[in-house]
């Protein structure tokens, strides 16, 4: 070590003793690091099934919300939140997968134009979701398309916010197909669409489905987009596509903001089912990647 | 081969018989589909630009960013900005202190010290943190870690903005990781070995080499994080308080810029009237710093990948 004067040489293998405790105290500080995300993340389960295990009934799942807490439940908002994935789904992946398509195996990068759309992309995916949800509000909503407060302006707001996340896993998922079987196609004669539709594609589906299902999960959470499409709302019907909506992050939000401690409870158990819900897909996404993804 | 007789005295054309329309369809959808994350963009902006300036019509900008008192929807109306932006910068400052230091712990941990396999499990294990709704962590947030602040003896309101800068924190601890260590991986394997040979311990090798070597790759984390804590929304609108208060003290409650936002845009504000204009005034100025932050940090994460890719 250098602390060692030059004439007595250290002996090669071992480091002196203050370098180990040095190295193992630095080591305990990483491992303390990793462990506070999971322990808060523990902690917050257990608070959130502790507390919402009383009220996960059958009410939550049948009933629409009440001002009495004993009859509440978010039928519409669990409802609401399948169709806008749904909806999200439907319209983020052609889009999402198009655009990384495009980047990908069309758009030359020597081009500023090309360039700038891959810098605006990637500042899309950081632009704060509440601003998304002014967007919604002065041109969905109101002004240029006018759909009014309605499930089609939620889901089209979503899948503008999953957008830069699904493309940029589609272009990793595109940019891992090698370029030996794209070349194998094109010396057969196959023109760049069908190298693309036939070959690049296929191989791509399951790194693009895992990120898919991401994105997805990351939309589905959001709440405070909806909250200025009008989904803070009563909702005390079935939704549908142009009617008014609710979703089950709003509900949670709405049920937090009550002063009655049963409603807390019940705040706990919506948790509940959208974290049983995100779990699912997550847990989709990592059945895909493990069962379909292969390494070249 | 030999078997077909072919006319080698002509050269074969290689070219199309016939020019591919579909292909030129194609290509062009495809690139509308890119053009609509452009469109997005000028939307956004759009939209935030043209209330804007008919709010700066009735309100000057230096009563807007310079004016401590903020009524807004009062009848003694009063548009300085300044409280919001101080709860926003407040809140933001304890999610770096906490982002800051455990996300490079656990991007050098993750890079310097797991063995592929811890690595391999940790990864997704901590984009789990990431990917619980910002919600959740606004109702633990003041359900839990608010009553546990006050019996550490933090005297703490029931809304803060302690408890929303610390949750906050640690919601981000996977984003500075991650592009942390990205960075981190794209340092050259020679540089560690180099250091190795002249005999350095894991310690120096993480702290005089990999991290320096990975700076501008931790820097954008940092800047990403900044960004991300300015625009968070459900926590500060959870825990953080509803009313403007122009006070760096972290324990009390104050309404940031986002919280604004959302608690005054869940009515059904009458597009023209003065609420309408005064939220998008407050979305613009967010928009602009996270711009900022963003274009600083896609910058950043371009310059490492340039040096060592």
């Amino acid at each position: 070590m250098s602390v060692a004067p030059v004439s007595v040489p250290a002996p090669i293998g071992k480091r002196s003793r203050s370098a180990q405790v040095k190295d193992g105290a630095f080591r305990a500080v990483l491992l303390f690091s990793v462990a506070v995300g999971f322990v808060l993340l523990g902690w917050l389960l257990v608070t959130v099934v502790r507390k919402g295990l009383p009220y996960l009934d059958s009410i939550l799942f049948t009933n629409v919300n009440s001002t009495n807490p004993d009859r509440a439940g978010a039928r519409p908002a669990i409802l609401g939140t399948i169709y806008l994935m749904v909806l999200v789904l439907l319209m983020a992946v052609p889009i999402g997968v198009g655009t990384a398509l495009y980047l990908e195996e069309y758009a030359d990068r020597n081009r500023w134009y090309n360039r700038a759309l891959e810098i605006n992309i990637q500042n899309l995916a950081a632009v704060p979701s509440i601003v998304y949800g002014l967007l919604g509000l002065a041109f969905v909503a109101r002004g240029v398309l006018h759909l009014g407060f309605v499930l089609l302006t939620g889901a089209i707001i979503l899948t503008l916010l999953a957008l830069p996340i699904l493309i940029v896993s589609s272009r990793e998922a595109i940019r891992a197909v090698p370029d030996s079987i794209r070349q194998g196609a094109y010396a057969l004669g196959a023109t760049q669409w069908q190298v693309i539709w036939r070959q690049v594609l296929p191989a791509a589906i399951p790194g693009i489905a895992t990120g898919s299902i991401l994105a997805l999960a990351r939309a589905i959470g959001e709440t405070a987009p909806l909250l200025l499409l009008g989904a803070l709302i009563f909702v005390p019907f079935d939704p549908g596509l142009f009617s008014h909506f609710t979703a089950l992050p709003v509900q949670i939000y709405q049920w937090i903001q009550l002063p009655q401690s049963e409603f807390r409870g019940l705040a706990a158990a919506a948790i509940v089912v959208l974290l049983g819900l995100l779990l699912i897909l997550n847990a989709g996404a990592i059945w895909l990647r493990n069962r379909y993804q292969r390494r070249w | 081969m030999a078997t077909r007789t072919a006319d080698l005295t002509q050269p074969i054309r290689l070219q199309a018989d016939r020019r591919r329309w579909g292909e030129d369809v194609v290509k062009g959808v495809l690139a509308l589909c890119a053009v609509l994350s452009l469109a997005t963009t000028v939307g956004i902006v759009v939209a935030l630009v043209l209330p804007s300036i008919e709010f700066f019509r009735d309100v000057s900008p230096a009563k807007f960013y310079g004016g401590t008192e903020w009524s807004p929807l009062f009848l003694d109306k009063h548009f300085g900005v300044l409280p919001l932006v101080s709860a926003t910068l407040v809140v933001t400052a304890i999610a770096c202190l906490v982002c800051m230091p455990l996300g490079l712990g656990v991007a050098i941990y993750l890079s310097e010290y797991a063995r592929p396999r811890v690595r391999a499990t940790l990864k997704p294990a901590l984009e789990v943190l990431a990917g619980i709704p910002t919600v959740v962590y606004g109702f633990f947030a003041l359900i839990t870690l608010t009553p546990f602040l006050k019996t550490l003896g933090v005297n703490v309101g029931i809304f803060n903005m302690l408890a929303a800068g610390l949750v906050i924190g640690v919601l981000l601890i996977p984003t500075v990781a991650s592009i942390s260590e990205d960075a981190m991986a794209a340092v050259p394997q020679d540089l560690r070995d180099g250091a190795y040979g002249l005999g350095s311990s894991r310690l120096q090798v993480s702290t005089r080499i990999v991290v320096p070597a990975a700076i501008s790759g931790i820097v954008a984390s940092y800047v990403l994080a900044i960004s991300r804590a300015i625009g968070e929304t459900m926590v500060v609108v959870i825990v953080a308080g509803g009313v403007a208060n122009l006070t760096a003290d972290p324990r009390e409650g104050a309404l940031t810029m986002t919280g604004f936002i959302a608690q005054t845009g869940i009515g059904d504000v009458p597009t023209g009237s003065i609420e309408y204009k005064t939220i998008f005034a407050v979305a613009l100025t967010l928009f602009a710093m996270t711009f900022v932050m963003n274009l600083i940090a896609i910058r950043l994460v371009r310059k490492y990948r340039e040096i060592y890719e």
